[in-house]
């Protein structure tokens, strides 16, 4: 599903050089956990991923599903299947959160050729699946993420993939901020859209998260580059040892 | 349940904006309808002003009105504080009268009507009833109707080419109507409040107005009575080198409503076209106007050539106690826009409200804002103004508040933002505040901010190109100004603001 290969990123505005050679692969149907410090360039990867400006790719490749991922505009990825749950989602004033949805659905209907939906097909199936997430009606009339608290923010990311569907899911930090309950829902939505023609790069601080959403492989990432791959138990590793042998084991 | 009714009404209106987005050119009413045209000669003196005078039929006292208002003229200056840069106008290069040949005699049946007409007003998506009506059709008036009720007056360059709904409107003892029309059949209503509120000597552009105005509508409704639909006017300008200059006058008497809405279109031409108007409405005790307006005159191209130069006088007198004027303008066209539609709120407790939206993209000037001139004890207005610039854009708000000595407990509430869309725009602000009394209030916020990008990028990362994430943006900043708008014209209003972005990104 998604290939990554000697990937180096810089700043377009600065001499600063964040991804330098990372490599990852995420066939469909699997889970993949990314654990790493602080500034190792999680969010810049999955910014690179998702077209956002301001970095340069100075080599190597990112292909979804064979095609080359980096020449697309954003919208054509989104298009393509690749969603990014934001670990700081937007707040766009004025644009009631309905509204945002729908417009992006039908955006990505159309990209693909297919017929949009109608006022009723779309109201039906947010209905339903805002109640799974516990968002609730009046939640879906207020401006994008404006005055939501860090909780619902993520939760409505969530929904957002969920009306999506895409086939390449990665989420930034989607747990950090959130409540037991919170995370006990977000976990549940992720689990409900697990199949085998899907796959999620989960980034996240915390094996609490992997606790519910169980990986098929973990990544540590340091300074740049994937410096470990493992089973679930990495994560376990890390959670009691911390990143301190790990890091001095890849140096 | 009320909530869910809600919700989707404004879903529906927002799904309207993109699906018109995507199956729009540039600009939609760039087209030019090519109907023969009965002109004056150009240029304008004492004979052409009774030319218009006489084609209008009018009465001598209309005539020797006008005529004063042209003396008037003659000796007043074009008047240059606005932030708008243009070339010299030469007023005796313009025509100042114009009307469709086949308006001379009724048709009998739509296949008589000049089938060029016809199409302008399919274009203009007046449904086809209403199409027969404003064509003349003879009985069209009893065919049955579809869609919408929405009583229109079509004005097509300087003549009105008829008014829709007139019999139901006349049965609640509405009278909506052309001016020269009502000019004719209702004086002692014209010549008791023309030029009451904005009088022939007020400035250059609305004295120009009063000696040569052609056409234009006016509405009156009687005592205690509530409009029983929305009134519209279209506002078409086609004929080449035609100056448009209407007249409107609303009177709203004791106790009665009324929703008005204003529609303007032009085609594509490399040659500026001067439009100068003069709106007038008086509002009596306990009544309430609420004037719309979607201005969508030709902006001129991406490199500045052409476009209407739009010098607008818009004045309500809130003449009664508690009478309540509220004003909402979307302005996306011309490439000069000079308008302030102001607000005088005499009566005790009246009430003003100005919303705007004003866009200018490419070579787009907009000065443009609203006078609230307290004069009443306890009198309360409220200002909100969007302006957007793109392109080389300049955006200039400028807006007067002033509580004059009697206007004592007044208040005004002013919010002004400005958002900018590339870097070689500007935006300006010029607030006048004036308070003569000490128990008063006035309150003026204003903003400026850039569009933002990670506000793109999360749109574009959810599937929306990049036009589509500005309009949605943009929508989103103008959200408390559209919904002050009549449903049936926020749609075309959000459409709107997204097609004058058209090419502010990328
Ligand atoms: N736009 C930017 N400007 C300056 N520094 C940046 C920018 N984006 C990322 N960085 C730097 O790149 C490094 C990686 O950041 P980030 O991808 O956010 O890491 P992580 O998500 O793993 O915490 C950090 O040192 C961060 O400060
Ligand atoms: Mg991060």
């Amino acid at each position: 599903m998604l290939k990554i290969n000697n990937l180096h990123v810089k700043l377009e505005e600065e001499d600063k050089q964040i991804l330098k050679g990372l490599s990852l692969e995420v066939p469909a149907g699997e889970v993949h956990a990314i654990m790493g410090p602080n500034g190792s360039g999680k969010s810049t990867l999955s910014y690179v991923l998702s077209g956002r400006d301001g970095y340069e790719v100075t080599e190597g490749e990112a292909s979804l599903d064979g095609e080359d991922l980096l020449d697309m505009d954003p919208e054509v990825r989104a298009a393509a299947g690749l969603f990014l749950a934001f670990q700081y989602p937007v707040e766009i004033p004025g644009v009631g959160n309905m509204t945002f949805l729908r417009t992006a659905v039908n955006a990505q209907r159309k990209a693909r050729g297919e017929a949009e939906l109608t006022a009723g097909e779309f109201l039906k199936e947010v209905r339903a699946k805002a109640a799974e997430l516990q968002i609730s009606p009046e939640m879906l009339k207020r401006p994008v993420n404006v005055g939501f608290s860090g909780g619902e923010k993520k939760r409505n990311e969530i929904l957002q993939m969920a009306m999506l569907s895409p086939r390449m899911c990665i989420m930034d930090e989607t747990d950090s901020g959130l409540d037991v309950d919170a995370m006990r829902l977000v976990s549940e939505g992720v689990n409900a859209l697990r199949s085998p023609d899907r796959s999620f790069l989960v980034i996240t601080h915390y094996q609490r998260l992997l606790d519910h959403i169980k990986p098929d492989v973990v990544h540590i990432m340091s300074n740049g580059r994937i410096i470990k791959s493992g089973g679930p138990d990495l994560a376990l590793e890390v959670e009691h040892n911390g990143y301190g042998d790990l890091l001095a084991e890849a140096d | 349940m009320t909530g869910t009714t809600d919700l989707d009404v404004r879903e529906g209106v927002d799904r309207e904006t993109v699906e018109t987005v995507q199956n729009m050119g540039s600009y939609k009413y760039g087209w030019n309808t090519e109907i023969e045209m009965e002109y004056a000669p150009k240029g304008v003196n004492e004979d052409i002003v009774r030319l218009i005078s006489e084609k209008n039929g009018e009465p001598e006292w209309m005539t020797d009105w006008r005529l004063e208002a042209y003396r008037r003229w003659i000796t007043m200056t074009e008047p240059k504080w606005a932030m708008l840069n243009y070339p010299e106008i030469d007023y005796q290069d313009q025509y100042y009268y114009a009307r469709p040949a086949s308006m001379q005699e009724k048709p009998k049946s739509l296949d008589e009507v000049d089938p060029k007409l016809l199409a302008t007003y399919e274009k203009l998506g007046i449904p086809l009833k209403e199409q027969m009506i404003l064509a003349g059709v003879e009985g069209a008036e009893n065919a049955p109707a579809e869609g919408r009720k929405v009583a229109v007056d079509a004005v097509f360059d300087s003549v009105s080419v008829g008014t829709t709904f007139k019999d139901e409107l006349a049965k609640a003892g509405v009278i909506f109507c052309s001016i020269s029309e009502a000019i004719r059949d209702h004086p002692e209503l014209v010549k008791k409040y023309l030029g009451t509120v904005v009088p022939a000597t007020d400035n250059y552009f609305a004295t120009l107005n009063s000696a040569v105005f052609s056409d234009g509508s006016f509405v009156y409704i009687p005592e205690g009575v509530t409009c029983p639909m929305e009134l519209s006017t279209y506002f078409r300008i086609n004929a080449e080198n035609t100056g448009q200059f209407e007249r409107t006058l609303i009177v709203a008497e004791k106790g009665s409503s009324v929703s008005y809405l204003e529609g303007c279109t032009a085609p594509k031409r490399d040659i500026a076209q001067l439009h100068a108007a003069v709106v007038e409405i008086v509002v009596l005790e306990d009544a309430e106007v609420k004037y719309s307006t979607v201005q969508n005159w030709f902006p001129g191209d991406e490199d500045g050539k052409g476009g209407i130069y739009n010098f607008v006088t818009k004045r309500a007198d809130c003449r009664g106690a508690r009478s309540k004027i509220m004003w909402t303008q979307v302005e996306t066209g011309s490439a000069i826009t000079w308008k302030y539609p102001s607000c005088i709120l005499r009566g005790e407790e009246s009430q003003g409200e100005f919303y705007s939206i004003a866009i200018a993209n490419n070579w787009q000037q907009a000065d443009t804002g609203t006078k609230m001139v307290h004069l009443g004890k306890n009198t309360k207005s409220r200002i909100v103004s969007k302006g957007i610039s793109a392109g080389q854009a300049q955006n200039t708000y400028r807006g007067l508040v002033s509580m004059h000595p009697r206007a004592t407990n007044s208040r005004n509430y002013t919010q002004c933002d400005s958002l900018l869309i590339g870097d070689k725009c500007g935006a300006h602000t010029v607030p006048y505040i004036e308070v003569k009394n000490t128990s008063s209030r006035v309150e003026h916020e204003a903003t400026t901010s850039k569009v933002d990008d990670d506000q793109l990028f999360y749109c574009r990362s959810r599937g929306m190109d990049e036009e589509e994430a500005v309009a949605l943006v943009v929508n989103g900043f103008c959200r408390e100004v559209l919904q002050a708008l009549p449903m049936e014209f926020a749609m075309e209003a959000q459409a709107l603001v997204a097609i004058s972005l058209e090419g502010s990104v990328g």
